[in-house]
């Protein structure tokens, strides 16, 4: 058994098939949705966790696939920016599983774990930079 | 004893041993204060943070037929232009003519006069709006135009008001969230956010302002600039520590600089929800090692720098004077204080790691010898209480 968390990227044409139901149905795979959305161009985003055995993990993706679904490996689908990002942590207060965090208290560099991140958003809000935005 | 002149011979001829300010107290305590005293030339401050009283005057030149401009807007933000025919004055806060500010609350400022200084010296393009009423020498009445930062004949920074000494540390004790300069305030002091770089802010390695006075050469942005006055609310008569390190805002400079040699990097918009649009900025100054006194000066740690806690729901609003506690920057870096036995996480709004980079790249630029130091013209004064802004019906 393994987990992944992926980012499926879903054609125009594809928004209105059940294709998670069947991942869960004949793929056997446990779905934990983050996020999901419809573009103003119809297409969709969905952001989960998928867990289940390797095996089966990997004939789901495949049947994902064979409707043109982009599949990418993410985190939490919130990045930062380390151009805009002056490491000033404002964020850290405010980001509630402390995924902003800093490492190395002689640099006092923000880092991001993002296995801790839950995309809460705060730090896109409290960023007076717009260093941290969500890819969706 | 050293002079001015001794150290800048030094560092022109490549021999001066410079140091940031946070490297100097590990130096004196390995070394001693006395080889300290022989060797050390030069230490380095820095500071980067939002510090909203900046802006900058830009002439634009004239064109065919000439205007002299009454109004102007540059990417939709408005430049005080009651000035000669072509200058006009950008402030950081001001926001675009027709922006929302707090109409829906809390606003979220994305852009105002620090994002389009910010552009200016990153190099893009801006849109210039200017109309006029028309004098018979300046006939033109509008003017619609794009241009960046090479097409103006100046582009100078002045900022009435930067480097503030210390600073508040920001609660809140109310039952809702406030939306502040010093960020999201979490209610019942779920968090609390301070701004300023510590042990390494200038100020505070100077506190009685023996070096930095009226005529130093700082680095500002990247651009060699000067200190052109006290800056505005300096407030040297305030309560301080022992080692006569304020525990308050107390001081303050005002600095400028040509935005024409800045690095974008430095230059920085910003916006704080529910509050307004600011401009942060990178500053260095280097500090010269005449005595014993300014190293004792520069030695200052972070745990030896206290700032006062304050409650910005009623008593910063109010001006009740009131301070909850003092907590060190050596606490408020740990990422969290404590006050009456309650654990508080903490937020910077001001970059550590930043002002670090910022001293190292002074330090080379003196080491270099690409940066002399200039000796102050006037002090800056060490006595000076704030006024307050008197409240009077207009007689008739």
């Amino acid at each position: 058994m393994s987990t992944k968390k992926l980012l499926l990227r879903f054609p125009k044409c594809e928004t209105e098939k059940p294709i998670v139901y069947q991942l869960v149905k004949e793929y056997n795979l446990m779905i934990n949705i983050f996020a999901a959305k419809v573009t103003q161009d119809q297409e969709g985003f969905l952001v989960l966790d998928i867990t289940g055995e390797d095996e089966w993990i990997e004939r789901g993706m495949d049947y994902v696939r064979s409707f043109g679904v982009l599949i990418q490996t993410v985190d939490s689908g919130i990045v930062r920016d380390l151009d805009l990002c002056t490491h000033c942590g404002n964020c850290l207060s405010h980001c509630p599983t402390h995924a902003l965090h800093i490492a190395d208290q002689q640099t006092m560099k923000v880092e991001l774990n993002q296995s801790l991140c839950i995309a809460c958003s705060a730090c896109i809000v409290n960023c007076p930079y717009g260093a941290c935005s969500s890819v969706f | 004893m050293k002079t001015y002149q001794e150290i800048n011979d030094k560092i022109r001829s490549g021999k001066a041993l410079v140091l940031t300010a946070a490297e100097i107290s590990d130096y004196v305590e390995r070394h001693g204060a006395q080889k300290a005293l022989a060797e050390v030339d030069v230490v380095t401050t820095a500071t980067f943070g939002p510090m909203c009283s900046s802006g900058c005057f830009l002439n634009f030149g004239q064109c065919v037929p000439k205007i002299r401009i009454t109004d102007c807007t540059i990417d939709g933000v408005m430049a005080y232009s009651g000035l000669a025919a072509v200058d006009a004055y950008l402030g950081a806060t001001q926001l675009r003519v027709n922006a929302p500010a707090n109409l829906v609350f809390p606003g979220d400022f994305s852009f105002g006069g620090g994002h389009v200084i910010e552009k200016l010296v990153a190099g893009e393009m801006v849109e210039v709006i200017a109309t006029s009423y028309g004098t018979q020498e300046y006939p033109r009445r509008e003017l619609r135009t794009e241009i960046s930062i090479r097409d103006l004949n100046q582009a100078i920074m002045v900022n009435p008001r930067n480097c503030y000494q210390n600073y508040n540390v920001a609660v809140n004790r109310s039952r809702k969230r406030l939306y502040t300069y010093l960020g999201q305030l979490e209610p019942e002091m779920k968090n609390a956010s301070y701004c300023s770089a510590g042990q390494l802010s200038p100020l505070l390695n100077d506190p009685w302002y023996e070096t930095i006075g009226i005529g130093t050469a700082v680095w500002l942005a990247g651009a060699r600039g000067h200190v052109h006055a006290e800056g505005t609310q300096h407030c040297p008569s305030c309560r301080r520590s022992d080692n006569g390190v304020p525990m308050e805002g107390a001081g303050t400079l005002g600095l400028t600089a040509d935005m024409k040699q800045m690095r974008g990097k430095y230059v920085r918009g910003c916006s704080f929800r529910g509050y307004g649009a600011s401009l942060a900025l990178g500053i260095g100054i280097p500090i010269p090692i005449l005595h014993e006194g300014i190293l004792r000066q520069v030695c200052v740690r972070d745990r030896d720098i206290l700032a006062p806690v304050i409650d910005y729901s009623e008593d910063y609003p109010m001006k009740t004077g009131n301070v909850l506690g003092y907590v060190t920057y050596e606490q408020l870096k740990s990422g969290q204080i404590e006050l009456d036995g309650k654990k508080i996480e903490t937020s910077s709004l001001s970059s550590y790691p930043l002002a670090l980079e910022i001293a190292e790249m002074l330090k080379e630029e003196i080491r270099s010898g690409n940066f002399l130091l200039s000796e102050p013209l006037q002090r800056l004064p060490r006595e000076q209480a704030m006024k307050p802004f008197p409240v009077r019906e207009k007689s008739i």
